[in-house]
């Protein structure tokens, strides 16, 4: 079976390794980290994405930019802003996403 | 017609790490329900307690605005701020986690469990800059009446956050009663009893139970034995 992809945007190097180490704990999940818009749209055009989670330091314009953009790729893409930093609501996040119709 | 939820205090979320024992009131790390999400902005209400000695090693966070509230012994906190601190019983702690912030929390006392609350609230900002604050609480200004713990205002009773949440710690002979009411149309209040029974309206609360109520101008609540509890009023949309 193929693994989910979750693409992760963060401006915090520190907290995006974090949250993709957790993510990739999960042996049906694969995530992909990335700081800037650039690469995730370049990651993003690469590989099929179910879910992406915008995390911190992501401003109102780059997250506008950034949904336009991956919902013009992949219409169908569950896109979600992430809280938290951490364990704690990241799994709950991206079984909401998951499950959402 | 005021909406309610009961939450009663078996049937939270429970997770033994061996040091951290946690009751979930709502969906955290491994505990997943997708009928316990949130109430309103409230996010996390987790019951904790830690053994001596140890503690919960460094850690990021971000966009959040996390609350904790010891209720047996000290914590030692640590964070990315260089903010040193020991949260006593008694204290109140706030963090906005903002754009990023690191932090340790630890119990020095190696032979003591410490209990406390930790309350994660979804901000009504992403990205702010991250800030620590807290408090020591005069427990005499809850006997028998409603202390203010936490606002959205800066200059206001208790410490602030980004949100507009108000926070009330209760501590009652059996029998006060007190009449609760919302700040502002559309906000919800979660009941927390953290020890004895308390009534809201007509529904009986017995320690460690939560109860949610929303489109509501204010409620009664009353002890039924002496009691102790936190009231947390949050916006249901955000």
């Amino acid at each position: 079976m193929e693994n989910i992809q979750i693409l992760v945007i963060c401006r915090h190097p520190e907290i995006l390794a974090t949250v993709v180490r957790l993510i990739n704990n999960k042996p049906e999940w694969k995530a992909t980290g990335c700081e800037t818009d650039e690469s995730a749209i370049n990651a993003f055009e690469a590989t099929k994405h179910a879910v992406v989670l915008i995390g911190a330091g992501v401003d109102a314009d780059s997250e506008r930019h950034l949904r336009q953009t991956f919902t013009g790729i992949h219409p169908q893409v569950k896109i979600v802003q992430h809280y938290g930093g951490g364990s704690g609501l990241l799994f709950a996040e991206i079984y909401g996403a998951l499950n959402a119709q | 017609m005021a909406q309610t939820i009961l939450h009663k205090a078996d049937t939270r979320g429970y997770a033994d790490h061996g040091w951290l024992k946690s009751y979930h009131s709502f969906s955290f790390a491994s505990y997943y329900n997708p009928q316990r999400i949130n109430f309103g902005a409230l996010r996390v209400l987790n019951d904790d307690s830690v053994d001596g000695g140890r503690g919960f090693g460094e850690h990021p966070h971000d966009n959040m605005e996390i609350i904790s509230i010891p209720l047996q012994g000290d914590l030692e906190h640590r964070d990315s701020m260089n903010n040193v601190a020991v949260i006593k019983n008694g204290d109140i702690q706030v963090m906005s986690a903002g754009t990023g912030i690191y932090h340790s929390e630890y119990n020095s006392d190696a032979h003591n469990q410490v209990k406390f609350l930790q309350i994660w609230v979804f901000p009504n900002k992403r990205n702010v800059e991250p800030r620590y604050d807290q408090l020591t609480l005069q427990a005499g200004e809850r006997h028998n009446k409603l202390q203010q713990v936490l606002s959205p205002n800066a200059d206001d009773a208790g410490v602030w956050i980004h949100q507009d949440a108000w926070f009330n710690l209760g501590g009652f002979d059996k029998g006060v009663s007190v009449n609760y009411k919302l700040h502002k149309p559309g906000q919800g209040v979660y009941v927390f009893v953290l020890k004895g029974d308390v009534k809201i309206n007509d529904q009986l609360l017995n320690t460690r139970d939560g109860f949610g109520i929303w489109d509501t101008d204010g409620f009664d609540i009353t002890a039924e034995t002496d009691a102790e509890f936190l009231l947390m009023e949050v916006p249901m949309e955000f």
